[in-house]
Parts: structure tokens; sequence; C-alpha cells
């Protein structure tokens, strides 16, 4: 429909959108009520998948489903998604921010001559315009931004917005239009499963447990996972103790790491140096439990305990288990 | 094979940053400039292609003013042949679109067979370029990369990219996009002697006429920069381990309805 809003789905590669759609949904419902089109590049969707993007308020879903959609390819992606936006002239192209969507999406938005605001935090429609609010500078300032022409194409930061409330027995009219699929150009060889922790992943978790050079050891972040595993937190890392080999990379948070913006945010035995910060100022609450009443860490938490972490965390993990059972 | 890598210079991490007069930009003075760390990953890669294969040439190009002749000589230290500048005030108010023409007719003019960019620069954090370049030059791209192997006739390029749960393994035909993550490499310091021959060697001015000329209007503009808003004032809990931790424990779930 001309000038909806379109929600690239994220699906977690097994038929079913993932609940960060929800609030990529919910946020595009505030800004364009009753234009919400989820748009689905997937090898196979479920009904239930279907179901879900109706509840959360798609008004429209416009299924490409094609086995070349497995594994993503950006060429394969972009060549359909842009034919479908062709005759459909979207106003709004947004999409969470994830490692495919991020470059997804920008390959779109060059295929559409048009602009791109990433890892947004927030949207304003002022007149005609929208105007996007994005941190920069390791998230030191914000920067807003706006499109010379539709579509405007933006990402979302996870945990930011408001997610749409499912509706229990709202349905979305399912369309299948026909695109061409496009010849890969890329050859899939293999794909290598990261060893599962059991706990959240680090960009979607609504609860993160940072460990930073405190930590002393790789052989201590075992104490975190058990903490993790009584709040259903995802157990990340600051680059200090990345950089020292006791983490992989995947784990870390940060400017060169992945930025993180859970509900509640608890870091052991991290300074706080700014490029940690830019990876999780934007959580809502921030905990820091820290030896040194010195670290910068504690200038941006909003509770703070000056103490050595592996007191603080064996207490910390019975005391949630006791409120937790309750 | 010629390697093309793409640089940006940006604020160190560190550095303080102020809004300048006009509102939309960052005021110059007293900041430290560094070539974007993942760009450093993306030159170190491109080095060690060529360490390998026993030839090649690796470009290294940046679009920005004057300043960052710097970086792009840093660069020509670590180990770059040579260097273009991409050098014009017409694309001061480059997005990221603008930038990935730019580059594009710049790879095109050199008929790079791979080109190696920064997953994202660390000031704007777009990450959009290597995407786009890979668009306006038709060619395939892979994202957020942790390892790659060229094969022994230089047709294509095996690299394994990193998304949530793993790493996905591809065979891209050459030429191709590759955007570093961190993990790919540990980049060099440049040596003594790296620096002395960077002086030798050559940095390439282009202006936008040199490259086909007029320079499209950018897609996205800034209409303003402001400080983050402050955040309320944070807590020190009191007391023994035991005691404090109850309290942030009721704190918590009471106050912040964190849990």
């Amino acid at each position: 429909m001309p000038g909806a809003f379109w929600c690239i789905v994220e699906d977690d590669r097994n038929g079913s959108p993932k609940k960060v759609m929800a609030e990529v949904i919910g946020e595009a419902a505030r800004l364009a009520p009753g234009r919400v089109e989820a748009v689905w590049l997937t090898d196979k969707a479920s009904e239930a998948g279907l179901k879900q993007l109706g509840e959360w308020g798609a008004a429209r879903v416009l299924l490409l489903e094609n086995a070349a959609f497995a594994p993503y390819r950006s060429e394969v992606w972009v060549a359909s998604a842009a034919e479908l936006a062709g005759k459909e002239s979207p106003r709004a192209i947004l999409a969470p921010v994830t490692s495919r969507q991020r470059e997804f999406v920008a390959r779109l938005a060059a295929r559409l001559g048009v602009g791109l605001a990433a890892d947004s935090v927030g949207f304003a429609l002022e007149g005609d315009k929208l105007v996007a609010t994005r941190p920069v500078y390791a998230g030191k300032l914000l920067s807003k931004v706006t499109w010379a022409k539709a579509p405007w194409v933006a990402t979302l930061r996870p945990n930011v917005f408001r997610p749409a409330e499912s509706q229990p027995g709202k349905t979305a009219s399912v369309e299948r239009p026909t695109v061409t699929a496009a010849g890969a150009l890329m050859k899939f060889v293999e794909r290598r499963e990261e060893v599962s922790t059991g706990l959240p992943e680090l960009t979607e978790a609504e609860t993160v447990i940072s460990g930073g050079r405190g930590m002393k050891g790789p052989e201590n972040y075992v104490i975190l996972e058990d903490l993790g595993r009584v709040i259903g937190a995802a157990v990340g890392a600051s680059r200090a103790a990345v950089d020292a080999g006791w983490r992989p990379h995947r784990f870390q948070i940060g400017q060169t790491g992945r930025t993180i913006s859970p509900k509640l945010y608890l870091g052991f035995g991290v300074s706080g140096a700014i490029q940690h910060l830019a990876g999780m100022r934007t959580s809502k609450v921030i905990v820091a439990i820290n030896k040194d009443p010195e670290a910068p860490i504690f200038k941006i938490a909003d509770y703070g305990i000056v103490a050595d972490l592996f007191e603080v965390v064996p207490e910390l993990t019975k005391e949630f288990k006791k409120l937790l059972e309750k | 094979m010629k390697i093309l890598v793409t640089i940006k210079q940006v604020p160190d991490t560190a550095t303080q940053v102020k809004i300048a007069a006009d509102g939309k930009t960052i005021d110059p003075t007293g900041i430290t400039w560094i070539v974007s760390p993942y760009d450093e990953f993306a030159v170190e890669e491109a080095l060690r292609i060529k360490e390998k294969r026993g030839q090649g040439e690796v470009v290294v190009v940046s679009l920005g003013p004057d300043r960052v002749k710097e970086a792009l000589r840093s660069c020509l230290a670590m180990g770059c042949d040579r260097a273009i500048h991409l050098n014009d005030p017409a694309w001061a108010a480059a997005d990221t679109l603008v930038t990935a023409r730019a580059l594009a007719a710049v790879i095109e003019q050199e008929s790079a067979q791979l080109v190696l960019c920064g997953r994202q620069a660390i000031d704007d954090d777009m990450g959009a370029v290597t995407a786009q370049l890979a668009e306006l030059l038709g060619w395939p791209c892979a994202y957020w990369i942790m390892e790659e192997t060229i094969d022994a006739d230089a047709k294509s390029v095996r690299a394994a990219r990193q998304v949530e749960g793993g790493l996905e393994v591809f065979d891209l035909p050459l030429p191709a996009v590759l955007a570093a993550q961190k993990g790919l490499n540990e980049p060099r310091y440049p040596t003594l002697k790296g620096i002395m021959g960077a002086k030798k060697k050559e940095i390439k001015d282009l202006k936008a006429s040199d490259l086909g000329g007029a320079v499209e209007p950018p897609q996205l503009s800034v209409v303003g920069l402001q400080a983050l808003p402050p955040r309320p004032p944070g807590r020190i809990i009191q007391g023994d381990v035991p005691t404090a931790v109850k309290e942030l424990v009721r704190s918590l779930r009471e106050d912040a309805k964190a849990i």
C-alpha cells in the first residue's frame, strides 16, 4: 500500500519472527496507525509466526517465501525487496538492528537511492518529515537526522522502543506477492554454531550482566553465569576482559563490540571506560559493583555498591533466588 | 591482486567532543584523530593477503578534509603501498551513499579485485558504506567477517561472517567487498622503517571532477546534534555486603521495577 510503514521481519531462521519485531511494529504503529505492514523474506514462514505478526498489529503481511532467501545473502534479498518496494511505494522501511539487517537495509537504501539512519533510538514526525535520533561519537552525543525523500530507511536499536502488545484474535491479511528471486553470487559453505551458554543473546536480553577486569580470570565467569541463569540474563564482558583472552569477542560490550540497551545492566569489576559506556549507556537501569570507589562507571550508575565482586555475586544470586522463588 | 582498503579518520574514543557553533557538527579544536579501529583490521588483513600471496598491491583510500592525510600516512606506515585522498569541499556534507558513490568510482578506476572495509566507523556508527559499495558495484558482500581465505587462483574468497549464534561461511566470487569485524586479526604497529618509508609513498589527491564530476546531494542530513540528557543521580548503597545486596535487590524490585 503506498505510504505504508514497512517492518522488515527478523526471524529465528525457524519460521517465527523474533520478539524484537514487537518493538519495530509497535513504533511503526505509533508513527503510522493503520499503515503498518510486515515484509518477510524467508524460506519458510510458520502459521504461528504469521498469526503473531497480526496480533502485534501488522495490518498486512507481505510474505516473500522462497528457498533462495536462506541463508540470507544481501544480493538476493535486495533485488526482491527493491522490486516489491517499486510496486508498493512504502513511506518508511524499518528493521531491527541485527547483523544481517544492518547490511540488508544499507544495501537496499543504496538500491533505492535513499538515506539510511542506522541504530536509531527515537523517531518523530515533524510535518511531512521523519526525524530520527541516533547516538554518535561513542554515545557522547545524539544526532538528529532526516531524509531528503521517501522511503525513509532505518534500523532500530533493540530494547529501546516500546513493544506492541499482542492482541489475541487480531489478524493481518497475508499476501504472497510475486517477485523475481535473483541468482545468488555467494555460495553457502557451512554454518558453525557457537557453543550455547543456555543464556539469552546479548543484544536481545532484557537483563545483561557484564564482567570486567575485576573478574581476574576466565574461570570466574561461571559465577556470573550462575547469576544469569537465576535472573534470565545474558553475560557479557568488557574490552579489557576480551583483550585478555578471558571471553570470546562475541561477548564484548562496547564500541568495538555489541551495543546493548537492556532494562537492567549489572556491571561487575567494570571500570566504565568510554568505549564500554558507548555500548551500554542507553540501558535503563545501571548497577555497578566495583572495589574502586573512583571507577567512572559509578558516575552513570543508578545503584552502586563499593565492594569486592566475589563477595557480592554469590550474595546477590542467593537474594534473587529467594525473591524469584516467592 | 590489487586490494583496496577504505578507511575513515575519526575522533579518538577518549577525546572530548563539543558541538560546533552550527549545531550540526563537532568543534574540531583539540580533537585527537585516529584511524577508525575496525578499519585497522581491514588494513591489516589486506597486508596479510599480500604477504601470503607474495605479490599484489594494497591501496588505501579515504574521503575527508586535509587532516585525513595523517590517517592515510599511518596506513602507509603499516605497509600499504600507496594512498588516495578524496579531498573536495563538494563532499563536505557527504552521507553514506555519497561517500559510497565516490569510493565506488575510485574502485572502478583502480580495477581493484578485493575491497576491505571496517565494519563501521566509530564516529557516526552508521555501518553502511560496505553494503552500499557492494550494491553500487554489483558485487557480493560479506559483513562482520572473522576469517577469510583467498583461493590460489584469486578467483574467489571464502569468508566467515559473524551472525547471532555462530559463523556462516560463504564462497564469494571476486571481485567482492568484505567488512572486517574485531577478531579478524591483530593489527600491527608501524615500525620505524615503515614510518620513514611512508614519507616517500604517494598520496594522490582526487577531486570530485576526477571521478566523473557532479556530486549528488546527500539523502540523509543532520538536523542537529545535542548533548545526552543527564541521567538522574545514582545512589551508592552503603553497609556490609549482605545488607547492601538486600537493599539493592529491594530497590531493583520495588523502586526501579527492573526485575
